[in-house]
């Protein structure tokens, strides 16, 4: 049988800070396929940014061990690990997503440049990719030329041009309007779908995970629960989480609960 | 590395109004470097040449002159004891004074060195036209290059210098026998005349005695072989009482004002690079603060930090370089249309130098900001750090 795309046991990480001991992501345990496409949420401090880092060989686990196509990150040198990001995993991140000074396509085949890849075969795939994503008209544009959901749709486009194991998504919607942000993370799960990728994706906005086959709600660092975006979304409203997501979407109002929304 | 190339040429291309003005300022510290090492060779050349290009090994003084030329008189017995030494080829009198040439038509003068040699001795420069000195009382000069350009004398012609004796300017003509190159000295250019004749020229507070050997300041001494020159000047100053003998280099370095006047230039010169670096340093450390956020990123998706580097080093290698060729080049120009009463020399192996420092101190100055660049975590780009 083929390894898990993705695979996390026991995975911990603690801080030390004016010396108290905060365990920041605690004992998370899952393992993810190809062509599955995750939601992590949970509330701010839930350890989900964290847990991503050290899902993506940027941050060491303090105990536990992740695999990614049944490669053990932690057996790796921090010059191993680089190389690894590059070829397996795919990110998109909250912001500075891309390369000020290279065009869309540049962004794009930055990373076929980076595994000595720019070959005619790579530099098509670029672009098709970036027309499948709708920026045809936009290949040659810069950065600030672009809205910031061209500049993401850039950003997932690049995220996927080395075809990975896992692609990573650190709120890619944080900074785009509702219309936008639907249109981003459609376009992520299809391609995460289409072409059998594992995808993580980061948010707080709960109305974005209809597009995710499963959704890990994390909380004080450890997984919570995980449910399917079928599932009824108001489990998640206990008195803690309920600060954390929007109102509107668990269908409370902040004078039932007589607290504030972040 | 092609990966680097790419990055750091695009990223300039992409802002090049921004990399060209700071071209340009590089451009400026390197026309300010260039300027100023070039003034410090033009006048160490005018305090110096002479006696830099001086055809003799050793140079006598006497001994409470403290190496001092103007203070310095040699007799003529002092002279004939050196001149009959073993090792001694030959030695010959020296007298340093100054004078002015009446220019044909104009009521300006000259300032020039009036200096005094035996004829055919050690101190006599030699020729590019006409004849050297054949007489040791003969109204008769050789003119340096500088002093024939701007006097526009040839040989054959007749000049006529003033100087001051007693309370009375005198004025002696002289026949110009011969043209010399470039043999400024007290950064004036110089009439090279017989010792007998500068002793009658030469401005002193009463008439010439007009002695036949008269004292000189110092004697240029030629050695048989030069490669001795420490023990023959031990050998001399043991064999000849109250002189003192340095070679050509310690006398120029000690004539007045030389080595201040250098190393102030020198320091000027030092902070001059200084700045250069604390400014090529300081551009790039700004540049790479604002940059963290996307160098985090680059790192997270596996960009090795040796990319990271070369770019940065090419950036400022290809400024440096940039500015270096505009400053150098504007330098050129600007030194055609230079008053030629400033003493600017540009001499290759100090305006190479000068350049050599200004292209180490690019990348030396950009070190904090390629160590910063190294240092910056991926992280960073999930707003971990």
């Amino acid at each position: 049988m083929a390894a898990a795309a993705l695979e996390t046991k026991s995975v911990t990480k603690t801080y030390s800070t004016g010396g108290s001991t905060v365990k920041a992501v605690d004992g998370v345990s899952f393992s993810l396929q190809r062509g599955e496409f995750v939601a992590l949420v949970g509330p701010s401090g839930s350890g989900k940014t964290t847990l991503l880092a050290m899902l993506a060989a940027l941050l060491n686990p303090t105990s536990g061990a992740i695999a990614i196509d049944g490669q053990d990150l932690g057996t790796m040198s921090e010059k191993q690990k680089a190389r690894f990001r590059r070829r397996r995993i795919g990110f998109t991140f909250q912001a500075n997503n891309l390369v000020s000074y290279l065009t869309a396509l540049q962004n794009v085949e930055l990373l076929l440049r980076l595994n000595n890849e720019r070959d005619a075969a790579g530099r098509e795939r670029a672009r098709e990719l970036l027309v499948l994503l709708g920026l045809e008209e936009h290949l040659h544009k810069l950065p600030r030329q672009l809205s910031g959901g061209q500049q993401q749709r850039v950003a997932i486009a690049r995220s996927l041009i080395n075809q990975p194991t896992l692609v990573l998504a650190d709120e890619p919607t944080a900074s785009l309007d509702t219309e936008r942000a639907f249109q981003v993370v459609e376009t992520l799960a299809a391609l995460v779908h289409e072409q059998n990728r594992a995808g993580i994706m980061v948010t707080h906005d709960l109305r974005l995970v209809d597009y995710a086959d499963r959704v890990i709600h994390m909380l004080d660092g450890h997984v919570d629960r995980i449910i399917s975006p079928k599932d009824d979304l108001s489990c998640l409203a206990d008195p803690d989480t309920c600060r954390m997501v929007p109102m509107d979407v668990l269908g409370f109002e902040e004078a039932q609960t007589g607290e504030s929304v972040s | 590395m092609s990966t680097a190339i790419h990055l750091a040429l695009t990223e300039i291309w992409r802002n090049r109004g921004r990399f060209l003005l700071f071209s340009m300022v590089v451009a400026l510290i390197t026309l300010l470097v260039l300027f100023i090492a070039a003034l410090g060779e033009g006048l160490g050349a005018g305090n110096r040449e002479y006696l830099e290009k001086l055809n003799a090994d050793l140079i006598a003084y006497q001994d409470t002159a403290r190496l001092s030329i103007a203070s310095s008189r040699i007799g003529c017995e002092k002279r004939r004891s050196i001149r009959s030494l073993e090792g001694v080829r030959d030695a010959g009198a020296v007298g340093f004074s100054s004078a002015s040439i009446l220019l044909a038509g104009e009521p300006e003068t000259l300032d020039i060195s009036l200096i005094g040699v035996e004829p055919g001795k050690p101190g006599e420069p030699p020729v590019v036209r006409g004849r050297g000195l054949l007489r040791s009382g003969a109204d008769e000069a050789i003119l340096d290059r500088t002093v024939a350009a701007v006097t526009n004398l040839r040989v054959g012609d007749r000049v006529t210098l003033r100087t001051t004796q007693g309370n009375e300017n005198e004025f002696y003509t002289l026949e110009v026998i011969g043209i010399s190159d470039s043999r400024k000295y007290s950064l004036r250019p110089s009439v090279i005349v017989p010792i007998v004749t500068w002793d009658k020229v030469r401005p002193q507070a009463g008439k010439p005695t007009g002695e036949a050997n008269p004292a000189c300041n110092v004697v240029a001494v030629q050695l048989e072989d030069p490669s001795e020159v420490e023990s023959m000047g031990q050998f001399l100053e043991a064999r000849v009482d109250r002189i003192e003998v340095v070679d050509r280099q310690t006398a120029y370095e000690n004539t007045p004002g030389y080595s201040e006047q250098q190393a102030t230039l020198n320091t000027q010169n030092g902070f001059a690079l200084l700045i250069g670096a604390l400014v090529i340093g300081g551009f790039f450390q700004i540049q790479t603060m604002q940059k963290v956020p996307q160098i985090g990123m680059l790192k997270a998706i596996g960009t090795p930090n040796s990319i990271v580097a070369t770019a940065t080093i090419i950036q400022i290698i290809a400024i440096t370089v940039l500015g270096v060729l505009v400053g150098s080049l504007v330098t050129m120009g600007v030194a055609l249309v230079f008053p030629a009463n400033i003493p600017i020399v540009f001499e290759l192996r100090s305006g190479a130098m000068a350049v050599g420092s200004i292209l180490l101190i690019g990348p030396i100055g950009g070190l904090v900001s390629i160590r910063y660049s190294l240092r910056v975590e991926p992280l960073t780009a999930l707003g971990l750090d």
